[in-house]
């Protein structure tokens, strides 16, 4: 069976209900493009200058914002508390973090609709138990330079110190990061049942098919 | 087995059980707009698919479009191209859509249930996570990401693990002036921004029977501010009604089979519910949100709370980084709070009822010297001429707000209408993240008459002593 291990910095972002609004803010939205988005991940915190997608002046860093400061800005891991991409359902804010680099978040709660679109595009999200977040935010807070080790097909996390802690993802999400598949062509094997369920439904439940107006 | 409404609309939609426990749900009505679309239009394109039923999809530009001087067209480039993206794909694709002068025009939610696109029993989905709205009318309705929304085009299914069941039932009727806006804030208050993660809530309770569908709609809007990604309220005479007479109603052949097959939309009496919250609506005062998720809310009499008060070290860095950002010092009256701006629309609150709540209170006085701009911003086409009809564009000029086309607008200010730096806005939205209304902007969540009253004394105030007082 083919894996995939995912290894490098941890960004220690420690705030819970960290929402898509934060991650990409509404004015990157207008794109009509899914890549092009992680100069502008968290664009409020990162810079201290309003910016959208014309700016093409360089704009001025908030040297506070966890990502500019080294070493966490080379990382690839995010570390964030409860709720992690609460909010609106932009999938933008899944490019964006992908576009910037982002591999893996490690979390104690993801919102719904932002958990699906991040497996949709390979970002592995991993929920683990208060203690366990708390047990790393200490250790990255007495060294910064801290490197984790994830391993997808044994599910876990394994720490400078070597410590490792096991994670539960469906089956379905770990093949898709994994084996990047894609979705539609999966549910495209059962068209014929999807066929056989609408004409049913089209006998049953007429109203629903036949447009009233127009 | 006994079924809730959510088990029994699941049952009826499921096409295939995948051996991971993930099911193929059959969706019948996809709802579209041009900021989450683009790009899923283009995924089909490049991998050569067709979509499976266009007639099972409208479209409509609402959070990009300008509210104002709309002859003209938009201005901004970067906009009007996402907007034209999406009147060529509609049109490739034939489409349904409504453009920007069509009195079907408006926000997407306020639309679907209106015009009687959305109808008991369906499956709807939208790639806009508001989409909960649409389940007061008894459907199972929610919000999903573009790689989805590219899924359905090409299916007409979804691929999801069932939700768990979540009753919330209140008994009692809100108070006079309390609104349904109050009542889901103090919901999401008490059991916080993710407290219906992996649930879909049914709202139950004579408190819920006894109210409007508008009123309903506010409440599944906001359940997603709750972590639930659909909302649902139970078929009854008030849904029956609602349904009738409208652009999409049922072709007259089939409604009393329609109706037949609605009147079975209710949970079961003695289905079971994997978690039940129950309070009595007589509770519920005014509400207004104090920091920057909507679970940081408090009572109109209340006060803004004290970081130091909380025990849990990172909830107290939390609120204090909301306080900080909201401009607002611990154990401050909520009702010192003055305003900048105030914004009466969004999904949430931009309907005919919530409009008439707001015109009721500011008729006959003016928008306070302190307010530098009051904003009316109708859900939809008909919501506006219904409201002209009545009157309430004059009432609202008259007192000194402006009277706007239909679209998103303040609510995340994508277009013109947004909250400059450390502006603070009363506003009827469901979102008071940090820059939502704008970078750095100051947004609090309140019922329609709350922004109204803001609106004319400049800060917060109770608006039941208010009308008492009159
Ligand atoms: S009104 Fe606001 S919340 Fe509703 S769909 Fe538009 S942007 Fe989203």
């Amino acid at each position: 069976m083919k894996n995939k291990i995912i290894e490098g910095q941890v960004i220690p972002f420690d705030q819970s209900n960290i929402d898509t609004d934060a991650i990409i803010p509404k004015q990157y939205l207008k794109s009509i493009k899914k890549s092009g988005f992680g100069p502008f991940l968290f664009d409020s915190l990162r810079y201290t200058d309003p910016g959208d997608l014309s700016t093409t002046k360089k704009r001025n860093i908030n040297s506070n914002f966890v990502l500019n400061i080294e070493p966490y800005s080379s990382g690839n891991i995010i570390l964030a508390n409860d709720n992690f991409g609460c909010g609106s359902s932009r999938e933008h804010a899944v490019w964006a973090l992908k576009d910037y680099g982002i591999e893996a978040i490690i979390s104690t709660s993801f919102a719904d609709i932002f958990y699906r679109n991040s497996f949709k595009n390979g970002l592995l999200l991993i929920s683990v138990n208060k203690d366990e977040l708390e047990n790393i935010f200490s250790e990255i807070s007495e060294s910064p330079k801290y490197n984790l080790t994830i391993n997808i097909q044994n599910q876990t996390i394994t720490t400078p110190s070597g410590q490792a802690y096991s994670f539960t993802i469906s089956d379905s999400d770990k093949e898709r990061i994994i084996l990047e598949y894609d979705d539609i062509e999966l549910s495209l094997r059962h068209k014929d049942k999807v066929k056989n369920y609408e004409d049913n439904m089209k006998l049953l439940k007429p109203w629903i098919f036949e447009k009233n107006n127009d | 087995m006994k079924k809730t409404l959510y088990d029994k609309i699941w049952d009826e939609h499921l096409v295939h059980e995948n051996e991971d426990g993930s099911s193929l749900i059959y969706i019948d009505r996809h709802l579209v707009h041009e900021v989450t679309s683009p790009q899923a239009f283009d995924g089909l394109d490049i991998q050569k698919r067709d979509i499976w039923n266009n007639n099972s999809i409208y479209a409509v530009s609402d959070h990009n479009v300008p509210t104002q001087n709309r002859a003209s067209g938009i201005d901004d480039e970067i906009s009007k191209l996402q907007v034209d993206t999406l009147i060529d794909n509609c049109k490739k694709h034939k489409i349904s859509y409504f453009d920007l002068n069509n009195i079907n025009q408006g926000i997407v939610h306020v639309i679907g249930p209106e015009l009687a696109i959305t109808q008991p029993g369906m499956t709807l989905v939208c790639g806009d996570s508001h989409t909960s709205t649409h389940g007061a009318l008894a459907s199972l309705a929610f919000g999903i990401g573009t790689s989805d929304v590219e899924h359905v085009l090409a299916t007409q299914c979804i691929n999801i693990n069932k939700e768990k069941n979540f009753r919330i039932n209140i008994t009692n009727n809100l108070s006079s002036h309390v609104s349904s806006k109050d009542l889901i804030l103090h919901i999401i208050k008490i059991i916080g921004t993710s407290g219906g993660t992996g649930y879909t809530i049914e709202f139950t309770g004579d408190c819920i029977e006894n109210m409007s569908i508008e009123s309903r709609m506010t409440i599944c809007n906001m359940s997603i501010e709750a972590g639930a990604k659909s909302g649902l309220v139970a078929f009854d005479s008030k849904t029956h009604d609602y349904m009738l007479n409208k652009k999409y109603s049922p072709n007259k052949k089939y409604l009393n089979d329609a109706i037949k097959y609605w009147e079975n939309l209710v949970s079961d009496s003695d289905a079971v519910f994997d978690k039940t919250l129950s309070f009595d609506a007589t509770d519920v005062l005014p509400q207004v949100t104090w920091g920057t998720s909507p679970e940081m809310t408090t009572d109109i009499n209340g006060k803004v709370p004290n970081p130091d008060d909380e025990n849990d070290s990172s909830k107290k860095q939390y609120m204090q980084r909301a306080l900080d950002y909201m401009g607002l010092k611990a154990n401050q009256d909520i009702n010192s709070i003055m305003l900048d701006k105030i914004f009466i629309g969004s999904c949430t609150n931009s309907r005919i009822e919530d409009l008439r709540q707001a015109a009721k209170i500011v008729e006959g006085y003016k928008v306070s010297d302190k307010i530098k701009q009051a904003i009316v911003v109708p859900g939809s086409g008909h919501v506006k001429a219904a409201a002209e009809k009545e009157g309430l564009d004059k009432i609202f000029v008259k007192s000194g707000f402006e009277w706007r086309e239909p679209g998103c607008s303040m609510c995340l200010g994508m277009n013109n209408d947004s909250l400059l730096p450390y502006e603070r806005c009363a506003s009827t939205s469901n979102r008071n993240f940090e820059g939502r209304q704008g970078d750095k902007g100051r947004t609090h969540l309140v019922s329609p008459s709350m922004a109204a009253l803001a609106a004319i004394k400049g800060h917060f105030s109770n608006v039941i002593d208010f009308v008492n007082e009159k």
